[in-house]
């Protein structure tokens, strides 16, 4: 299992206040559940608490989210601890890259995307780089093994990456030019490189004229 | 080749629209109704006759699943469906597919679902990761209720709510006692069965926990009829499957084709072939990571269905193959899932909590050689210790890698050992270090 802590308390912000518009967000959460299982809605509204305040959670934030949903403080700290995708420390402002290591991805040179990591953002995971723009961890599988190596970066995908494209795509996030999610070489998602092998036939696929248009 | 017109999953590739009207084109939500008017005993034995298995890995047959459900709520408690779309098993990559291209055959297959097991709200646990993912089927899910084809007044005539839930980041919650204790807003530690979902699951209540291509498939089934389904493939292993083709082949994809499709020719017709060309293959694991190792000479004859990896003392899984050439480091690889497993165990069961961790460790040595001979039978009967003994199958699926491993590459480790041996100094052994002089007397 992996052991995660809270981060220390010279980091952790004094106060917490929910984004205008989260709380009625977070009614409508808790209503998809059963009166008095409000509970459920905690990890969709902690990662909304996340997505809103610099991509981590904080243990204000922590204790807003159990006040909300009538929890025990213990209980949300507990998910927060539990599920890797809540960062508990702060990470990079432009982009926190999380490379999938997990063996797919390795068979096809995962490897080489941890080493620019380690070059370009910081020595060792979970370390904000010197400028405060960027971050970087190795997760574990991201559901894309069709389209190994590949990075998450915020919500999107970056895939079948090599060195090259890989740091094309930390550039554009360096500068503010976004790269286009999705595999980084001519390729239609899961489909082979090269083109689709099947379910040519127009008719069948739907109109193939579309292609970009998802 | 299975044919195109014999595809459930005809935007697999997301070339056309993934909407409500893409997907009305291809022929999702056609006669719904009638499907529906026929009850729901039609419904569940057709989907017996049909001969689905369930394609979360374990291969329960999905009719019958359905029909251990209460027939009617004797005491109050209402019936849930819950889909699993937490797709975290390294190699598996499928329902990602199905969310993002085509989710209104999961939202259609979850009302008939539903439906036949008497149940009028469902759940989709999709895995934290499938951001994208989430925002196309909680989409095909706002358009189903607008146009009133779910929902407590729709024109199926059977209320029926329909929500997108989601995590953040657990394997474990793909195990369906976890998803549970998840979706309750818990740890996703997994429960003791018995008492088994069906009976108390989600909230205290009976629930049925399917995988997505399960229930994405199901409208087709009732659609084209059981004996369609049930003719592709060979008895006992029916139907069309995803299956997701990644590691060291010349084009990595993934592609809808019947199952019992032997090995070489899915690879060969949809992976491109082995990069470096047939003889290169040194091993595959089959259906993610945790289905033990195949080396290449079983891959031979081998046949993608539940029994012909079976034959092979391995298992289909997901039918997420990862494929291995020879210049793989095969301990790494399976060091890399041992830690894979180490991360993702829930630390509940001390058995995987401590094992995983255990195991990781000594693969981690052996990589380099850094071992005795006897730690490789040491190792394996810790496997043993690990297996079984756990409150859910994590435990096994720790387990079973490194058991293929040294079933089938003993030789290498021991040639890496005496490699070591041979080579090393007495720096390597640590005794010139002055700590560890210290530590010895």
């Amino acid at each position: 299992m992996s052991v995660r802590r809270l981060a220390p308390k010279e980091l952790q912000p004094a106060s917490f206040a929910f984004r205008e518009g989260t709380l009625d967000w977070a009614k409508q959460q808790i209503a998809k559940y059963p009166e008095g299982r409000q509970a459920s809605a905690c990890i969709a509204i902690l990662w909304r608490v996340q997505e809103e305040h610099e991509g981590w959670v904080s243990e204000a934030a922590i204790r807003a989210v159990a006040d909300l949903l009538d929890m025990p403080y213990i209980r949300v700290l507990e998910i927060a601890t539990f599920y890797t995708m809540f960062q508990l420390s702060p990470v990079g402002k432009k982009a926190h890259v999380q490379v999938c290591g997990t063996t797919p991805c390795m068979l096809r040179g995962a490897g080489d995307l941890i080493e620019v990591c380690k070059h370009r953002i910081h020595h060792d995971p979970g370390h904000v780089s010197e400028d405060g723009n960027f971050s970087w961890e190795e997760v574990e599988c991201l559901g894309a093994c069709v389209n190994a190596p590949m990075v998450m970066i915020w919500k999107d995908t970056y895939e079948d990456l090599t060195k090259d494209t890989f740091n094309k795509v930390l550039d554009g996030f360096a500068s503010g030019n976004l790269p286009k999610p999705g595999p980084q070489i001519d390729r239609q998602h899961a489909a082979p490189a090269g083109g689709p092998r099947v379910l040519k036939d127009a008719a069948v696929a739907g109109d193939a004229t579309k292609k970009g248009n998802v | 080749m299975l044919d195109d017109k014999d595809r459930i999953f005809r935007n697999l590739y997301g070339l056309d629209d993934w909407g409500l009207a893409g997907a009305r084109r291809r022929g999702a939500w056609d006669g719904t109704k009638s499907i529906i008017e026929k009850g729901r005993d039609w419904i569940v034995n057709e989907m017996k006759a049909s001969g689905l298995r369930g394609r979360g890995g374990a291969g329960f047959p999905t009719g019958m699943k359905w029909s251990f459900m209460p027939k009617e709520s004797t005491d109050g408690r209402p019936s849930y469906l819950v889909v699993n779309a937490d797709e975290s098993e390294p190699g598996t990559c499928k329902d990602r597919e199905i969310m993002r291209h085509d989710p209104h055959l999961l939202v259609e297959g979850c009302l008939l679902a539903s439906f036949a097991m008497g149940a009028h709200a469902c759940y989709i646990y999709v895995r934290g990761e499938f951001i994208r993912e989430r925002e196309h089927l909680q989409a095909a899910v706002d358009q189903a209720y607008e146009s009133k084809l779910i929902g407590k007044d729709n024109v199926h005539g059977w209320p029926f709510d329909l929500y997108v839930a989601h995590g953040a980041g657990a394997y474990i919650c793909g195990e369906e006692t976890a998803l549970l204790e998840s979706l309750e807003g818990k740890k996703g530690q997994p429960r003791l069965k018995p008492p088994f979902p069906a009976n108390v699951g989600l909230f205290g209540c009976p629930t049925t926990v399917n995988n997505v291509e399960s229930i994405a498939v199901a409208p087709d089934i009732l659609r084209r009829g059981a004996a369609w389904f049930a003719s592709i493939g060979r008895a006992n292993n029916v139907g069309t499957k995803l299956y997701g083709i990644s590691g060291h082949v010349n084009t990595p994809c993934v592609v809808e084709e019947a199952m019992s499709i032997p090995f070489k020719e899915l690879i060969e017709k949809h992976g491109g072939g082995i990069r470096g060309g047939w003889d290169n293959l040194l091993a595959i694991i089959p259906g993610g990571a945790s289905c033990p190792l195949i080396p290449a000479h079983d891959c031979e004859e081998l046949i993608m269905d539940f029994d012909g990896t079976r034959a092979v003392k391995s298992s289909f899984g997901t039918a997420g193959v990862i494929v291995m050439d020879k210049s793989t480091d095969v301990v790494a690889a399976i060091a890399r899932i041992s830690y894979f497993f180490k991360h993702e165990s829930c630390g509940q069961c001390t058995p995987c909590r401590e094992g995983t961790g255990w195991m990781w460790r000594v693969l981690t040595r052996m990589i380099e050689g850094r071992a005795h001979k006897r730690e490789i039978d040491m190792l394996l009967e810790v496997t043993k210790q690990v297996e079984g003994h756990t409150i859910c199958a994590l435990g096994d699926a720790a387990a079973w890698p490194v058991q293929g491993l040294i079933r089938a590459f003993r030789p290498e480790i021991e040639r890496r050992i005496d490699e070591f041996t041979r080579k090393s100094t007495l720096d390597d052994q640590g005794i010139l270090d002055p700590d560890h002089m210290i530590a010895a007397e």
